[in-house]
């Protein structure tokens, strides 16, 4: 699948600021005041950043309301109402936080619960699509979920839980990726199953329909992006996941959580632009490709 | 909404006959060429002059060969566009309710004044049936026509898909394939019509008849041409010439 910047951009700002959201929400950190304003704002504009960037990713943006609508049957429309419902439920208890030291717990819960459904429904999007082998496991949601939760709780300045979270978050990450690579086989697609000519003999693609590209294979079939797969799992584990958690066994303070931040937010962009560019889409069969 | 119904009145879809179909891509064209003239965004071409052109298309035939260990490679042309699925998965992941499946007669649709250009359907298709334009920037997909099957401005014979409509070797079969009566749904039995990827579990609509098996070689290979004897073909010269000739030859 095409890695588009729009895209990895969108879940990991997302994922971090509804992540850190779930922690105020809790009470787990209770700042108020100046505090408050910055971290409550940082959540609110992550969160918000991250919707703008999918905004980015669609042909007509000026329907995106419209993307409200069937949240009966499609995870990206739940997406959308939850995370506008997590925002919208969390405010009063954010306002009551910042400007009147009273922070309002119940809105406070509702809205750390909405929130962590939004990051479900974020991963929820890839791993209902059946034609992506690897991304539709059970394997995937942790994968988002502990992301965003240990990048929020760091956000939060919560380090025991963060130390916590980022050795979950390197064991999902690795299981999506062991567990992934049989995943294809797994399916059962062939190019035999898919021209169902298997049945006399081996089939291979003979002449493409066309000679240019297209959009499914710009889209669907991109196989530049693999050629690092290796290297960067290690860079996405490494910084993502294994850095902070190093950081975070030192004496803590500012300047070692903006450390591991930094790291981890890198290893995490790292680990989407391959959640994607590893993805292998059934149709790149038609093609002779995968 | 875009969930899908429970079942659908009838099941209009294609019958392709891998055995007929000679790859000469006529029902591309006329699929391209209806499409873009007809109901809903033109089906547009990108740098169609330059250096890399491409398209959007409703329709395209990729072909495969297969290899046989007990006879000659066997080339097969394959035409492939919407399957119609009856568990589409590309109607259910849509946000905004623009992808659905009729009811009465089980096409899959797009409306494109809601489409966002989200791009999922697409990603949820394992067939690649559904192309995004690049000029509209709106889902295309085929709509088996729908804009020519109840067009009663048309003469009945034209009443039926483009592509099938056009197809010079009669490869491509228009029909419902919920009324096991049907001249198409028939075919099916008769032929042993299959499903593209069935473990995708989307039940498409639109069957594919195998090609029948072809070329058994089952007489003894004819032995290998023997090279004609030299002498007979190359004419002796005489006289001075031949004198030229040995002397050259001893050299």
């Amino acid at each position: 699948m095409h890695p588009a910047p729009s895209l990895i951009l969108f879940t990991v700002l997302s994922g971090l600021g509804f992540g850190l959201l779930v922690w105020l929400g809790l009470g787990l950190r209770a700042p108020t005041g100046v505090a408050g304003f910055v971290l409550f704002g940082l959540g609110y504009g992550l969160a918000g950043a991250g919707l703008l960037a999918s905004g980015f990713h669609l042909g007509h943006p000026e329907r995106a309301l419209l993307a409200f609508t069937q949240w009966r049957t499609s995870w990206l429309s739940r997406e959308a109402v939850l995370a506008c419902a997590a925002l919208l439920v969390m405010a009063p208890h954010a306002a009551g936080a910042v400007f009147f030291a009273t922070p309002l717990p119940v809105l406070g819960w509702l809205g750390a619960v909405l929130a962590l459904a939004t990051i479900f429904a974020t991963a929820m999007i890839y791993t209902q699509i059946r034609a992506v082998p690897r991304w539709h496991h059970w394997s995937t949601p942790p994968v988002f979920l502990f992301a965003g939760l240990a990048g929020g709780a760091l956000l939060a300045g919560l380090p025991t839980l963060a130390l916590v979270l980022m050795l979950t978050l390197g064991a999902a990450m690795a299981t999506h990726w062991l567990m992934g690579d049989g995943r294809f086989a797994q399916a059962g697609s062939s190019t035999g199953s898919a021209t169902q000519l298997g049945g006399p003999g081996q089939v291979r693609l003979l002449e493409p329909p066309h000679t240019g590209r297209n959009y499914l294979l710009r889209e669907m079939v991109h196989v530049v992006g693999r050629k690092h797969a290796h290297k960067l799992r290690l860079i996405a584990l490494g910084l993502g996941a294994a850095l902070p958690v190093a950081l975070l066994l030192l004496p803590t303070g500012h300047v070692v959580i903006g450390l591991a931040l930094i790291a981890h937010v890198t290893g995490i962009a790292a680990q989407r632009w391959l959640f994607f560019a590893e993805a292998e889409h059934v149709v790149g069969l038609y093609y002779g490709q995968r | 909404m875009t969930a899908l119904p429970e079942k659908t009145d009838r099941k209009l879809g294609l019958v392709i006959d891998l055995d007929t179909c000679v790859g000469c891509h006529a029902c591309v064209i006329s699929c391209k060429g209806w499409n873009t003239e007809n109901h809903g965004a033109p089906l547009s071409d990108l740098d169609a002059y330059g250096a890399d052109p491409e398209g959007t298309f409703l329709n395209r035939i990729h072909s495969f060969e297969v290899t046989r260990d007990d006879a000659p490679p066997m080339v097969v042309h394959f035409p492939k566009s919407c399957l119609h699925c009856d568990d589409a998965p590309c109607v259910t992941v849509c946000p905004t309710g623009a992808s659905y499946k009729r009811t009465e007669d089980g096409i899959v649709l797009v409306n494109e004044e809601a489409c966002i250009g989200c791009g999922l359907c697409a990603w949820a298709c394992p067939y690649g049936a559904r192309e995004m334009d690049g000029a509209e920037k709106v889902m295309k997909k085929c709509t088996l026509c729908v804009d020519r099957i109840y067009n009663e401005a048309l003469p009945e014979e034209d009443r039926e898909p483009a592509c099938v409509r056009t197809c010079p070797a009669g490869a491509r079969h228009f029909g419902d394939l919920g009324d096991p009566d049907s001249d198409v749904s028939q075919l099916v039995a008769a032929r042993g019509g299959v499903d593209l990827m069935p473990e995708q579990g989307t039940k498409p609509v639109n069957k594919y008849l195998p090609p029948r098996p072809r070329d058994r070689l089952t007489a003894t290979p004819p032995p290998p041409l023997k090279s004609p004897p030299q002498s007979a073909d190359t004419p002796q010269a005489s006289g001075f010439l031949g004198w030229l000739d040995r002397a050259l030859e001893r050299l």
